[in-house]
C-alpha cells in the first residue's frame, strides 16, 4: 500500500512540476520578451485545452465513458462567459478584469455543470455506443439551441430571447444568435489560464485517488462486480461526468473571453472529437499525458504553417506515426530500459528522489 | 576567427547592397490572411489569387513601389485566424488585406485595433466587422447595405409586391442581409408572404420552394452564396415554378457551378459591383490574367482583393509609408490616407469615411442567354 502511495505521489509531484516549470519558462519568455507573437497568442487557448482534455479524460479514462458531447459544455461556459463578463461590465461597470473572468469562470463552470446533471441523468442510463452516440446528440442539440439564442443587457438586467430577436431597443447585445456572443472584451490572461490549469489537476488527483475515485475506476473495470459489492454505479459515474462539465465550463470560459467573439460553429462534434484524440494520444487515464498531448497538438499546426496548404495533411500523418510509436512494444521496452535507472535511482533514495522530482 | 570575419563582411556588403538598392524603391510587405483550406476556401483561395494578380502586376511595372505578399490560412476559423494574424506579423507583415470572412474578421479585426494593425478587407461584409474600430475598411458592401439596397431596387422597379425569402439562418451573411430586406421591404409596402430557413447542411430545398410557390409569391429574395442558390433553382425548374429570382453578391459565380445548368439561371437578378463578363476594359483585363494563371473565372471574392492591393498601394503613397515602418507606426497614417482617397478599381469608383465602410454603386444585373446584362 505504501508503496502504490509513494508511487502516487512521485507521478503527482511530476505532474505538478512539468505544468509549474512551463508557466515559469514561458512566463520569463514573455518578461523578456524571446517569444513570439504566434506563440503568445496561443497560450491561452492551450491552457483551455489542457482542461479540456484533463477533464474528459476524467470520463474517459477513469470512468470508462465514451463522451462524445464535452463541446457542449465548453460552449455553455464560453457563453456564459462572455454574458456574465458582459454583464458585470455594462450593469456594474466593473473595470477589475482578473475579478471579472473569475466570476465568469466560475458561473461558466456552474451552468456547464447544471447542463451535466441535466444531460447525465438520462444519458448515464445507457451503456457503451448508446451513450456516446447519446452524448454526441447533446452536443449538438446545446449548439443548436445556442444558434437561436438572443441575450442582451439593459438598466443592469439581462434580457433573453428565444428563436426571435426580441429585445429592448436600449439592450447592449451579448449573444446574438448565429452571429454567436459578441463584442466581448478579451480579458483572458495566461496567468488565470495556468491557475485553472492547477486548479484542475489538483481536482482530478485527488478525486481519483479518493475513495469515490476507486469507485469511479472499479465502475469502470467491472460493473457488476462494482454493483454486488454496493458500488453505486449511477451515482459514481454521474459524479465524474458533472466535474468534467464543470471543468470543460470553465475552460469553456477562458477560452470564449481570450477572443472578441465566439460562434456557435466552434463547437461542433469535430471539436468533441478532437478533445477525444488528445485524451487518446496522451493515454486514457493518464492525466500528465492528456496535459503534454493537448499542449503538443494545439501547437502543432501552428509549427508546421511553413508546409502552407499541405499542413494538415502533415498533421494528420504526425499523429499516426505518434500513435503507433507510442503503442510499439519494442519502442515502450526501449523507453522502460532507458528510464529504469533513474527509476532504480528513485526506488534507492527516497528523500532526495522526491526533492530532485520538485525541482524539475 | 578569420572566416567569421570574412563572413561577417560579406554579409555586411551583401546588406549594403540591398538597403543601396531599397532607397528609390519602397516595398510593402502586405499580408493576405483568409481560409485557403477547408470548407469555406473557395473565398479565401479567390481572394488570395485576386491579391497575386494585383501584385504581380505592380511589380512587373517596376513603379515606385513593390509588394511582398506574404499568405497566411486562417480555416475561416476565429481561434486560427488569431494565429494567422500572430503569424503574419512575426513574417514583418505591415498591413493586413483580410481577412477573408466576417466572424474570423471580427475576431483579428479587434486584436489589431489595441495593437494598432491597419486592415482592409475585401469581402468580410458585416457591419460587426468595422464597428467600434478605426482600423478596419471594408471593400466590399456591407450587408444590411445589400439588404435595403435589394428592397430598394425591387420597390422602384415595381418587380413585384408579393416576396418570399429563403435564408440561411446559420449564417451571419444570409441573416445579416435577410433582417435589413424585411425592415425595409415593410417600409416599402412590400409583403412578405413566405419565408423560410436553411443551414450549411441543407441540400434538399423542396420545402422552401414548395412554400414559396404555395404563397404565391412573385419574387424570391435569395441573400446567400450561389451554391445553395443553384440547387433552389433547380428545385424551382422541376416544379414548374418561375417567378423572378433576385439575388446579392454571393450569387455572382452561379454560372461557373460545375454541373450546373445555366439555363435555369435564366432571368435571374442580382445586385453586384463586379460581373466577369463586363466590357470594362480594366476587368477584361483582370481576367484574362486571372484565367490564364487559374483556370478560372474569377468571383467578386477575387476582384475585390485585385482592387484592394491597389487600395493599399495608393494609401501607402498618400500617407508615404516606408519599407522600414512598423505596423503600428503605418496604421494611424494609412486610416487618415484611406479616407482622403477615391480609387476606381474594377469593383467601381470607391471612397471611405471614418466608419469603414466603402461609399460605391451597386449594379443590377439580369442574367440572359447566359451573360449578365445591366439595367440602368
Amino acid at each position: 500500500m505504501t508503496k502504490t502511495k509513494r508511487k502516487r505521489l512521485i507521478y503527482n509531484l511530476i505532474t505538478f512540476s512539468v505544468v509549474i516549470a512551463a508557466y515559469l519558462i514561458l512566463q520569463h519568455m514573455i518578461d523578456a520578451k524571446t517569444i513570439t507573437r504566434s506563440l503568445k497568442g496561443q497560450l491561452v487557448p492551450i491552457c483551455a485545452w489542457i482542461v479540456m482534455a484533463v477533464s474528459l479524460n476524467l470520463v474517459i479514462g477513469f470512468s470508462g465513458e465514451l463522451s462524445l458531447g464535452h463541446a457542449g459544455f465548453m460552449s455553455v461556459g464560453a457563453y456564459t462567459g462572455a454574458v456574465v463578463s458582459g454583464w458585470l461590465l455594462n450593469a456594474f461597470q466593473m473595470e477589475n478584469t482578473v475579478l471579472r473572468l473569475v466570476l465568469a469562470i466560475v458561473a461558466g463552470g456552474i451552468l456547464a455543470g447544471i447542463a451535466g446533471v441535466v444531460i447525465g441523468i438520462p444519458v448515464l442510463r445507457l451503456r457503451g455506443d448508446y451513450l456516446a452516440i447519446v452524448t454526441l446528440a447533446f452536443g449538438e442539440i446545446i449548439r443548436n439551441l445556442v444558434n437561436v439564442l438572443y441575450i442582451g443587457t439593459s438598466e443592469g438586467h439581462l434580457n433573453f430571447s428565444f428563436l426571435h430577436k426580441n429585445l429592448p431597443e436600449s439592450a447592449v447585445i451579448l449573444v446574438d444568435g448565429a452571429k454567436g456572443a459578441v463584442k466581448i472584451k478579451p480579458i483572458s490572461t495566461f496567468t488565470v489560464g495556468f491557475v485553472l490549469i492547477l486548479i484542475t489537476l489538483i481536482i482530478v488527483l485527488n478525486l481519483v485517488n479518493s475513495r469515490a475515485g476507486r469507485a469511479i475506476q472499479a465502475t469502470r473495470d467491472n460493473r457488476i462486480a462494482a454493483e454486488s459489492m454496493g458500488v453505486s454505479v449511477t451515482k459514481y459515474k454521474m459524479m465524474a461526468f458533472v466535474t468534467a462539465a464543470v471543468l470543460a465550463g470553465m475552460a469553456g470560459a477562458l477560452y470564449g473571453l481570450n477572443s472578441s467573439t465566439v460562434v456557435p460553429t466552434q463547437f461542433t462534434f469535430n471539436q468533441s472529437i478532437n478533445v477525444l484524440v488528445f485524451v487518446v494520444l496522451g493515454g486514457l487515464g493518464n492525466v500528465l499525458g492528456s496535459v503534454i498531448s493537448a499542449a503538443f497538438l494545439t501547437v502543432l499546426p501552428e509549427v508546421l504553417r511553413e508546409f502552407a496548404d499541405y499542413r494538415m495533411l502533415v498533421y494528420a500523418i504526425v499523429l499516426i506515426l505518434v500513435m503507433i510509436f507510442t503503442n510499439n512494444p519494442a519502442i515502450r521496452s526501449l523507453v522502460n530500459r532507458l528510464i529504469s535507472p533513474v527509476k532504480a535511482l528513485l526506488r534507492g533514495r527516497q528523500p532526495s528522489a522526491l526533492q530532485g522530482g520538485d525541482k524539475a | 576567427m578569420k572566416k567569421i570575419i570574412a563572413l561577417a563582411l560579406a554579409f555586411m556588403m551583401i546588406w549594403s547592397v540591398c538597403t543601396a538598392v531599397a532607397e528609390d524603391v519602397i516595398t510593402l510587405k502586405i499580408a493576405h490572411i483568409g481560409p485557403t483550406t477547408g470548407a469555406a476556401a473557395l473565398y479565401g483561395l479567390a481572394t488570395l489569387h485576386g491579391a497575386e494578380i494585383a501584385v504581380q502586376e505592380i511589380n512587373e511595372a517596376g513603379g515606385k513601389y513593390r509588394i511582398e505578399l506574404i499568405n497566411e490560412d486562417d480555416e475561416h476559423n476565429v481561434e486560427k485566424v488569431i494565429n494567422a494574424y500572430n503569424a503574419a506579423l512575426d513574417a514583418g507583415a505591415q498591413m493586413i488585406l483580410g481577412t477573408t470572412t466576417s466572424k474570423p474578421c471580427e475576431a483579428a479585426g479587434a486584436l489589431g485595433y489595441t495593437d494598432r494593425v491597419f486592415f482592409l478587407t475585401p469581402s468580410a461584409s458585416s457591419t460587426a466587422v468595422i464597428e467600434d474600430k478605426d482600423n478596419v475598411f471594408q471593400i466590399c458592401f456591407t450587408d444590411p447595405n445589400q439588404g435595403r439596397a435589394s428592397a430598394q431596387y425591387i420597390a422602384d422597379h415595381q418587380l413585384g409586391t408579393k416576396i418570399a425569402v429563403i435564408y440561411n439562418n446559420a449564417d451571419v451573411y444570409s441573416t445579416g442581409i435577410r433582417d435589413t430586406f424585411v425592415e425595409e421591404a415593410a417600409a416599402k409596402n412590400l409583403e412578405i408572404v413566405s419565408e423560410s430557413t436553411f443551414t450549411d447542411e441543407t441540400t434538399d430545398f423542396t420545402v422552401q420552394v414548395a412554400d414559396a410557390q404555395n404563397a404565391g409569391a412573385e419574387i424570391v429574395f435569395l441573400p446567400m452564396y450561389y451554391t445553395p442558390a443553384s440547387m433552389i433553382l433547380k428545385t424551382a425548374a422541376d416544379k414548374a415554378y418561375a417567378p423572378i429570382f433576385f439575388g446579392v453578391d454571393g450569387m455572382d459565380g452561379i454560372l461557373s457551378v460545375e454541373g450546373f445548368d445555366t439555363s435555369l439561371a435564366e432571368g435571374v437578378m442580382l445586385l453586384t459591383p463586379f460581373v466577369a463578363t463586363s466590357k470594362d476594359e480594366k476587368v477584361v483585363s483582370f481576367v484574362n490574367k486571372y484565367q490564364a494563371a487559374y483556370n478560372e473565372i474569377p468571383i467578386q471574392f477575387a476582384a475585390d482583393a485585385y482592387d484592394g492591393i491597389y487600395i493599399l498601394v495608393q494609401a501607402a503613397e498618400k500617407a508615404g509609408i516606408t519599407s522600414d515602418m512598423s505596423p503600428e507606426e503605418a496604421c494611424d497614417l494609412l486610416i487618415a490616407a484611406i479616407q482622403e482617397i477615391t480609387v476606381d478599381g474594377i469593383t467601381g469608383s470607391m471612397t471611405w469615411d471614418e466608419s469603414g465602410a466603402v461609399t460605391k454603386t451597386p449594379l443590377a444585373a439580369t442574367i440572359v442567354n447566359g451573360e449578365y446584362v445591366f439595367e440602368d
